[in-house]
């Protein structure tokens, strides 16, 4: 689903590269943790996918296509194939939790039909029956990402892009919103985490893919998070 | 259903930018406005220059009493001179030239004299013997006036050749710089106008960064995220560009239908009508403006 081949991205010619020679494949229907203290290449490898920056060497395959051979009036068709959700959530807080789910389907063009049908729908995947017309400021942390997930998978893409999607709720929430993450990757969505929270990560026991200075220094098909001691001692 | 999207956001951005919008309506509606009056004076001098080039003409005076020109050192004008005159005029060599020669006695001259100053105190002093009579020539073509002023002026007998058409183009020379000036305020105030939108688009793009944010990430279409922003600035230009065409109309319906007609009767003036064709013209103006600054805009503001 995801195809990185010696990928190098360079953000500034003087600094080291953000990612340095990353080659990794992602099947369909995967869960990945990426792992990696902050500046370790998670979040450039996040973007390099959804193709708000292009790779300075290498070749990056999303859905067996060569983002680079997209054309820029394509990139919408290609993040349409893609959920993304981040620490801070991103809601427009004058919309209700309706409408802010709907917003992803009004903006491509869903019918009204259609939104209307499928948005309670998602709201109850992610566990928010019935709170429709709150505010996003009526909820709490966990609540408020719950409704940025729904967003990310309303039009149903292929793969979930979650950047520490956990790092502004206490443990016992983070573990409801893995709980949501994990339900959506067994309905065959590919899903990748970029992540720093240990508890999560060795609780799941899902494929594990740590990076250090922008290169993977381990690749563990069901690993703990064991980076942190290393990273510290650093 | 995008359709209704983009309206509703279009919508929700001119109620943000309120202040910002009506400052482009005024802008856009004094700029267009100015362009609109320059437009009206040249149609208003086409209009003038149809109506008196057909009847400018040529006026041959022929010698009275009191002329000084050295053609007239004889003496008035004798009977001898006047035929022979009339008789180059209609003859062979002049007909490629004149379209037709008439001929004004001193009497008729002293009517239209009458006519043309009944409320003026001089008119009870002046009589016919001292108006000039003269031969009223209309040219084939008006500009040949110099073929007629150089074979007759000399000619004993004859006291002036004058050439009405000079009055004319003094006038339009006037106009035409007037509506010069017009142009240059529209220019400057269409650069501001240009500005004006250009800042606006920014600030709209800055207060509605998130959902474009959003929009970007959830594979809205270009088209999608930066039409509410081109459009915003058109409706704004162009509803400029409707209040610039209705100030227009009443200038041409009060000023010049109601007041200047009624002062100078004689005169043909543009009518309604013919302003109501520029409005288009200052529409499409109005958008091109909008769409092409809000576009180069976009370009540098909102990441697609």
């Amino acid at each position: 689903m995801i195809r990185f081949e010696n990928v190098t991205k360079v953000y500034d010619a003087t600094s080291r590269p953000a990612l340095d020679s990353v080659s990794l494949e992602v099947d369909r229907s995967e869960f990945v943790f990426l792992v990696g203290a902050s500046g370790s290449g998670k979040s450039t490898f996040i973007r390099l996918v959804l193709k708000e920056d292009s790779a300075s060497r290498g070749a990056v395959y999303v859905a067996g296509q060569n983002v680079a051979n997209i054309p820029s009036w394509r990139v919408p068709r290609l993040r349409r194939g893609i959920g993304v959700v981040f620490q801070d959530f991103r809601l427009l807080p004058n919309k209700t939790v309706f409408a802010n789910v709907a917003f992803a389907m009004q903006v491509i063009g869903k019918s009204r039909a259609v939104i209307r049908e499928t948005v309670p729908e998602v709201l109850k995947t992610v566990g928010l029956e019935g709170k429709n017309n709150r505010m996003p400021h009526e909820l709490s942390g966990g609540e408020q990402q719950r409704v940025a997930i729904a967003r990310a998978i309303v039009n149903r893409p292929g793969i979930l892009l979650a950047d520490e999607p956990t790092g502004n709720l206490d443990p016992t929430t983070s573990m409801g919103i893995m709980k949501v993450l994990d339900r959506i990757n067994s309905n065959g969505t590919t899903v990748v985490m970029a992540t720093h929270d240990d508890d999560i990560v060795n609780t799941m026991r899902k494929r594990v893919v740590e990076l250090r200075n922008g290169a993977v220094v381990r690749d563990d098909a069901q690993g703990i998070y064991i980076g942190e001691t290393e990273a510290v001692a650093e | 259903m995008r359709l209704a999207f983009i309206l509703s956001e279009i919508g929700s951005g001119l109620r943000r930018n309120l202040s910002m919008v009506i400052s482009v309506i005024l802008v856009t509606f004094i700029s267009l406005t100015f362009v609109g009056a320059a437009g009206l004076l040249q149609l208003q001098i086409n209009q003038m220059k149809g109506y008196w080039y057909d009847r400018v003409q040529v006026a041959v005076f022929l010698c009275v009493e009191n002329s000084t020109s050295p053609s007239c050192a004889a003496g008035p004008v004798t009977e001898e001179q006047r035929d022979t005159i009339r008789g180059m005029l209609e003859s062979e060599a002049f007909t490629p030239y004149v379209a037709s020669v008439e001929y004004e006695s001193q009497d008729e001259a002293l009517g239209h004299f009458k006519d043309q100053f009944a409320n003026s105190p001089i008119v009870d002093s002046v009589t016919a013997d001292q108006l000039p009579e003269s031969f009223r020539v209309n040219l084939v073509d008006p500009e040949k006036y110099e073929v007629i002023n150089e074979a007759f002026s000399s000619l004993p007998g004859v006291d002036v050749v004058s050439d009405q058409r000079e009055l004319l183009e003094k006038v339009f020379s006037v106009m035409n710089r007037a509506s010069l000036g017009a142009l240059l305020v529209a220019g400057v105030m269409t650069v501001c106008a240009i500005l004006l939108i250009a800042t606006t688009i920014r600030l709209s793009a800055f207060s509605r960064r998130r959902e474009t944010g959003i929009m970007r990430l959830v594979g809205a279409s270009k088209a999608v995220i930066q039409l509410p922003f081109i459009l915003e600035g058109v409706i704004a230009a162009v509803v400029g560009a409707l209040l610039a065409s209705g100030a227009l109309w009443g200038m041409s319906r009060f000023v010049i239908g109601g007041w200047l007609a009624r002062e100078y009767p004689e005169t043909a003036f543009i009518s309604d009508q013919q302003v109501l064709l520029l409005v288009p013209a200052l529409i499409l103006l109005g958008a091109l403006l909008a769409g092409v600054s809000s576009l180069l805009t976009l370009r540098r503001y909102v990441k697609v």
